[in-house]
Formats: C-alpha cells, sequence, structure tokens
C-alpha cells in the first residue's frame, strides 16, 4: 500500500515534471470520480440549505459548485455531504469529503489539528437571540439565563468564556443538531439561543414567531468562517484558496455572471489574467486557464452569492457590513491573481 | 513425515498457525491505523486529557466540575450521568416489568388486557421515537418558570420546562440520630424476619413481617424526627429573572431518557416474566393450592422462585440493553459519556481513535460487570442437580 502510493506519488510527479503546476494526490481522485464531495450543514439556511426542490443552496454551496466549475467546468459536478458540527472534521480527516464548506470558524487549534483553512467567505461574530418578551437589552444582563447551543462548536466554548469573564451564572443546554436547537428554543427549554450572528439570523426564519425575538447588540467573539481542506495537500489547498479569491477578486473587478463573456475580451491585463484570456494562472494549478471564467459565469461573483443568499433581499435580511469589499469599508481582501 | 500422522502434533502445528495468523491480522490493523493516522498528521496520545474542557455542561452530580476542569473530568461526568441513568433505569424496568408481566397473567379480564396493551404498543415503537416523544411532545410543553412565579418568589415545588425543581433538604446536626434510628430500623426488621422464621418451624404461627418492617424502618425515623424538633431545613429555590436558582433540578432530558428506557425496556421484561411464570408447571400451582398456601403465597413462595430460573438470564440481556440503549441521549440534550465525551470532547480535541477506544472500554466494562454479577446471582438461584 505505501509502496504503491509512493510510485503512484512518483510517477504524477514524473509526468508533470515538463509542466510547472503542484502534484494533487485529491485533484486526481476527484477527477477520477468526476464530482467535488463538499461537507455542508444539516441545513442552515443562507449557507448551505436545501431549497424545496432539493437543491442545495447557500454561499457555502457556492463556494462548492465553484470548485467544481473551476475543475470540471461544469457547477453540478458537486454532490454534498450534510454533516453534524461534531462529526466534520472526522469527516474531513477520514477522507470522506474532499473539502468542507460548513460555516466553521478558523481558530488555531482547528488549523493545526484538522486541516488547512483556505480563506474566509464570511466574517461573522457570535451573538445573543432572547424573547422580547424577556426585556433584556444587553447581553450583561444574562445572570441565571439558560442557554441553548450546538455540542462541538466554538459557540459552546464563547458563551462560557463571556459568562465567566463577566461573572455571569448560566445553565448550559447543547444538543447536537441545529433544528434540535431551534426547537427547544422555540419551546421555552431555554431563555438565550446563541450562536454566529449570521446564524441567528438564518435560524430565527425556522421559529413559530421570528419577531418576537430580538438580537442583543453585543458580539463575544471574532467568528471569520471559512471552507478548509485536508492537511498534506497543499495543490489542492491552493485550488481552494484560488476559487474563493476568483469569486472576490471578480467582484472587486466587476466581473459578474452576467458580463464574464464581454468582459473576457477586455483590454485590462488584470481581467485578462482572471479570465484565463492572458498568462497560466489555471495551468499553475493543475486546472484549465479559464477556471476563474467558469466559475463566474456559472456561479457569479462574491456579491452575487452574497445578494442571492444572505443579502437584504433574503430572508436573513443581513447587510454587507465588514464584509463588503476592502475598498468599500468592508474587510474582504483578496490577493491579486498574478 | 511422521509430524504430520500424529493427530496431537497436526493439532499444535493447527493451533500454532491460527494464532500467528490472529496476530498478524491484529498487527496489521494496528500499524495500519498508525500509519494512516500519521500520514494525515493525527497526533495519537492521552495527552489531551489534562487540559480544560473550556465548555459548560448541564448537570454534573457528584462531580466538581467548572469549565477549567480537564477533559479527563469530563470522562468522569459522562460516565456518572451515564451510569446513574442506567442503574435508575435497570432498577424501575425490573419493578415495572414485574408488575406488567404479572398483571399480563392476571385473571381479571380488564388489568390482562391493559398490560397486553401496553406490551404491544411499547416494544413496537422505536426507542429513539420514544425518547424524543417524552421530550418534545410531553415535557418541553409544560408551561415555562417565567409563567408560573414573579421574580422573588421562594418556591418549594415546581414543575416546568426546565425540569422538576424542588426545595434542597439541608440536615441540622440532630438529623444524624434520625438517620441512625432508620439504619436501627433496617437492621431490627432484618432480625425481626430471622426470629419470626424460628418461630414459624417451631410453632407454625407466623408474624406480619412486612407491618413490623414497614413500622420500624418508617414509623420509627418519622417519630425520632418529629421528637427532635424537625432537624431538617428545606431551602427553597428562588425565581430570578429568568429561572429559578438553587433547589434541587431534575433536568427534563433526565426524565424524558429515563421514562422512555423504562417503559420500553419493561414491555420486554414483562413478556420475560410472563414466560418465566409460564414455564412453571401448572401443576404446581394445583399442588400448592391443595396443600392450603394462600394465592398471594403461592406466587411469592412457590411460583415465583422456580420462574426466576428462566427469568434471570434473558433479564441479563435487558438490563444490558438499556445501559447501551442510554447513549440515545445524545439525541436530547442529556450529557451522558457519549454526548459529552464521544460527542464533544471528540469533536474540540479530534482525538476520534484515543477517545472512542475509551468510550468502548467503559460500555463493554460495564456490560461486562452486569452480566458477571447477573450471572452470579443466576448460579445462586439455578435449580440444583444431583
Amino acid at each position: 500500500m505505501q509502496l504503491t502510493k509512493s510510485i503512484a506519488a512518483a510517477a504524477v510527479l514524473a509526468a508533470s515534471v515538463g509542466t510547472a503546476h503542484a502534484a494533487s494526490e485529491t485533484l486526481d481522485a476527484v477527477k477520477a470520480k468526476g464530482f467535488v464531495q463538499c461537507g455542508v450543514s444539516q441545513g442552515l439556511p443562507g449557507f448551505s440549505n436545501p431549497d424545496d426542490q432539493g437543491k442545495w443552496t447557500g454561499l457555502d454551496v457556492d463556494f462548492c459548485r465553484g470548485m467544481a466549475a473551476a475543475i470540471f467546468g461544469d457547477a453540478e459536478a458537486v454532490k454534498f455531504t450534510p454533516l453534524s458540527a461534531k462529526v466534520r472534521f472526522t469527516a474531513l480527516t477520514s477522507g470522506e469529503i474532499d473539502v468542507l464548506a460548513r460555516n466553521t470558524t478558523w481558530t488555531q487549534t482547528r488549523d493545526t489539528d484538522f486541516g488547512e483553512f483556505v480563506g474566509v467567505n464570511y466574517y461573522d461574530g457570535q451573538g445573543f437571540m432572547v424573547p422580547k418578551a424577556l426585556g433584556v437589552a444587553s447581553a450583561l444582563e444574562l445572570d441565571g439565563a439558560a442557554v441553548c447551543t450546538n455540542t462541538g462548536t466554538t459557540t459552546e466554548l464563547n458563551v462560557a468564556d463571556f459568562f465567566r469573564a463577566n461573572n455571569l451564572n448560566y445553565t448550559v443546554v447543547a444538543f447536537e443538531k441545529a433544528d434540535e436547537v431551534v426547537a427547544a428554543y422555540d419551546a421555552g427549554r431555554c431563555d438565550v439561543y446563541t450562536t454566529d450572528r449570521s446564524g441567528l439570523a438564518a435560524q430565527r426564519t425556522k421559529l413559530s414567531k421570528p419577531d418576537d425575538h430580538v438580537v442583543l447588540p453585543e458580539i463575544i467573539s471574532k467568528e471569520p468562517l471559512g471552507p478548509l481542506v485536508r492537511h498534506g495537500d497543499s495543490g489542492w489547498g491552493d485550488i481552494a484558496r484560488w476559487s474563493l479569491n476568483c469569486m472576490i477578486n471578480a467582484e472587486e473587478l466587476g466581473v459578474n455572471s452576467g458580463n464574464a463573456a464581454e468582459m473576457a475580451k477586455s483590454d485590462n491585463p488584470g481581467i485578462k489574467r482572471m479570465m484565463g484570456t492572458e498568462g497560466d494562472m489555471g495551468s499553475k494549478l493543475g486546472l484549465d486557464n479559464s477556471f476563474c471564467s467558469n466559475i463566474i459565469s456559472s456561479v457569479g461573483n462574491y456579491a452575487e452569492s452574497y445578494d442571492r443568499n444572505v443579502g437584504p433581499d433574503t430572508p436573513l435580511k443581513l447587510d454587507r457590513g465588514v464584509n463588503a469589499l476592502w475598498s468599500q469599508g468592508g474587510i474582504l481582501y483578496a490577493a491579486p491573481m498574478r | 513425515m511422521a509430524i504430520w500422522r500424529d493427530p496431537d502434533k497436526r493439532a499444535v502445528i493447527y493451533q500454532v498457525l491460527v494464532v500467528a495468523v490472529l496476530a498478524w491480522f491484529v498487527w496489521s490493523i494496528i500499524s495500519n491505523t498508525a500509519t494512516n493516522m500519521e500520514q494525515r498528521g493525527l497526533a495519537s496520545g492521552f495527552d489531551f486529557l489534562s487540559t480544560g474542557a473550556g465548555f459548560g455542561i448541564i448537570t454534573t452530580p457528584f462531580i466538581p466540575y467548572t469549565e477549567e476542569s480537564s477533559y479527563f473530568t469530563v470522562f468522569l461526568v459522562g460516565l456518572v450521568n451515564t451510569i446513574i441513568v442506567a442503574a435508575v433505569g435497570c432498577f424501575l424496568a425490573l419493578i415495572l416489568g414485574f408488575i406488567i408481566g404479572v398483571a399480563r397473567l392476571s385473571s381479571n379480564w380488564l388489568i390482562q388486557k391493559v398490560a397486553t396493551f401496553y406490551i404491544e404498543l411499547f416494544r413496537n415503537v422505536p426507542l429513539l421515537l420514544q425518547i424524543l416523544f417524552w421530550y418534545s411532545a410531553v415535557l418541553k410543553p409544560l408551561p415555562g418558570p417565567r409563567d408560573l412565579h414573579e421574580a422573588g418568589d421562594k418556591v418549594f415545588l415546581s414543575l416546568n420546562n426546565r425540569g422538576l425543581i424542588f426545595a434542597e433538604p439541608i440536615g441540622q446536626e440532630a438529623m444524624s440520630t434520625v438517620w441512625w434510628a432508620l439504619f436501627a430500623g433496617i437492621v431490627l426488621t432484618f432480625i425481626v424476619r430471622a426470629l419470626a422464621k424460628v418461630r414459624q418451624a417451631k410453632t407454625g404461627k407466623q408474624f406480619p413481617v412486612f407491618y413490623a418492617g414497614l413500622g420500624l424502618i418508617i414509623l420509627m425515623p418519622l417519630v425520632v424526627y418529629f421528637a427532635l424538633g424537625r432537624p431538617m431545613d428545606f431551602e427553597p429555590a428562588e425565581m430570578s429573572r429568568f429561572a429559578l436558582r438553587g433547589g434541587v433540578t431534575i433536568i427534563p432530558e433526565f426524565v424524558a431518557l429515563l421514562l422512555a428506557l423504562v417503559i420500553y425496556t419493561a414491555a420486554f421484561i414483562a413478556e420475560i416474566v410472563r414466560a418465566g411464570i409460564q414455564a412453571v408447571s401448572h401443576g404446581q400451582t394445583e399442588a400448592a393450592s391443595a396443600l392450603g398456601v394462600k394465592p398471594n403465597h403461592r406466587m411469592r413462595l412457590v411460583i415465583v422462585p422456580q420462574a426466576m430460573r428462566v427469568i434471570v438470564p434473558p433479564l441479563t440481556s435487558q438490563f444490558l440493553n438499556l445501559t447501551k440503549n442510554s447513549s440515545l441521549a445524545t439525541a436530547i440534550a442529556y450529557p451522558d459519556l457519549f454526548s459529552v465525551f464521544a460527542g464533544t470532547t471528540l469533536n474540540q480535541t479530534g482525538q476520534a481513535v484515543e477517545i472512542m477506544a475509551m468510550t468502548l472500554a467503559v460500555y463493554l466494562t460495564l456490560s461486562l460487570l452486569t452480566s458477571g454479577f447477573m450471572n452470579w446471582y443466576n448460579s445462586r438461584i439455578a435449580l440444583v442437580e444431583r
């Protein structure tokens, strides 16, 4: 097994000496099976949620479709594995999925122990939601409250830190599935529901009376959510990273799914490199040079994906906020493609 | 050549070969796992057990736990929670199962049909569904503490969707006398029972041991308790802005899990009890009647002791099932071993192999202890043949 693997690796390496791109075991395996296996949530509106036709939609789902478009030129060449917060990393490290895009917070422990984060597709922070009837205006008034949350999340750790740091008592009721947390909160098992603020906005739509609940102003943590890949295959990590950067850069350069074909003919060298009409940005990754152009024309740029899934016109009603481009007052800043 | 012709030596050679193959198999599993883990960059070892957990747990009986406690403490908390629900569950399931099993054989039409209905209903509905039913449909819709109490209320007993909350009993110094009275009552009951047996053997006269015991164990400590001026304080829970604080809380997750496990397992135990009783030949009942043994004595002294031989071995399996089924706690937020250790801890540390091995070892140990005890009990009550 060991020996055959090294021979195969050597063969791939030998074959790729001519071209400059790095060999990626995962890319070869993905090409061989014909689709990307992507780990997503068990249903978080706006991020990864099956719609009424059973088709997966969301910000994280769009990232996965982008990778499929980059590799196969077909945004549908992707299969989704719904994972609980608890099993997501085991699924990644065991090789069950190729990439994990499951509103996962980038932390040092996770980056060193579980996989390689390739970027951030949503800057989030943890917040609290309470019933309006409680008349609570600040999280600091929550002394003695029962808090519903998910097991195996940074949320569970942050909430413990927050209450300890402020010397407040609390009881934690931790469920494995997000739906169970919502159901328990809705039934009054706890006074407070805590998760990332985007998650609160998404789960609120599932409550029986969404308008009876209010999100408190405190943001108690930094939650940079991003996709990650397994350690040990940096070539595959590069493909994921530049698929994400492609979508963000496209927004910055004003390229979207509507004008992609026309912009490919642009004189702007930056756009030309990105669209693959100039240079070899794609083949450096072991992909077609038009990989980014494929992502934009089939999935769209970051702004399109944002507006479609979580933006002000969706039930989540989330403003761009810090997730706006750096040039527009946000902190979204993708490395240049050159 | 001669070696192959000798069946004894041939047998030894086969045995050696089998052991060698088995050893190779085990070794290759271990080395494969180690290699794969190394390749994936997964650290192994049990060092993680001493790191701080950092998360809260809803109920941690007997084990002092804070967010600063280590993952090993999390392991202990999970273990204790599992043992509590399994032990209480086995005890209650046995009692309920026995009652239903005997009721199933009752000559009273109504009792018999109710027992049959119970068995057929509860053993044919999946356990997970029953857990979710008790939790989501029965306990969660209870009114919340804010619907029942005003802030600042002192509450001695409250049943709401946060659980069953009652005043915490705090014994004064004199309370130890009451406990001694209780202990003395239990010892005296055993003495009375022994004396009654001797008397019955000598004179044939019976003594109401049950009522005497009742008086000694319950009435005597109560009399002492009141004579000493009720040396027990009850510290009520106080309604804060959100929920009741203080007092003793039995969380609804525990109650839901316990109810489902007990009711489900009792249905199986009832059938085992019925099978055991029916395995005793009807001639025994008739013989006992012919000798003038009273009906309730007939059951207790003649039928049940003989039925136990048949009941105990399958009963062991039911206890084992109940213990293992308690891991379904993870579906509702009861922090048993599987939920907080094989769940949360695994997720926070990623030490899948070590944590799963420890969890497996715990369930295996609990099961082996249960079956060890039941086998010992079985050998004690088994029919001694010549």
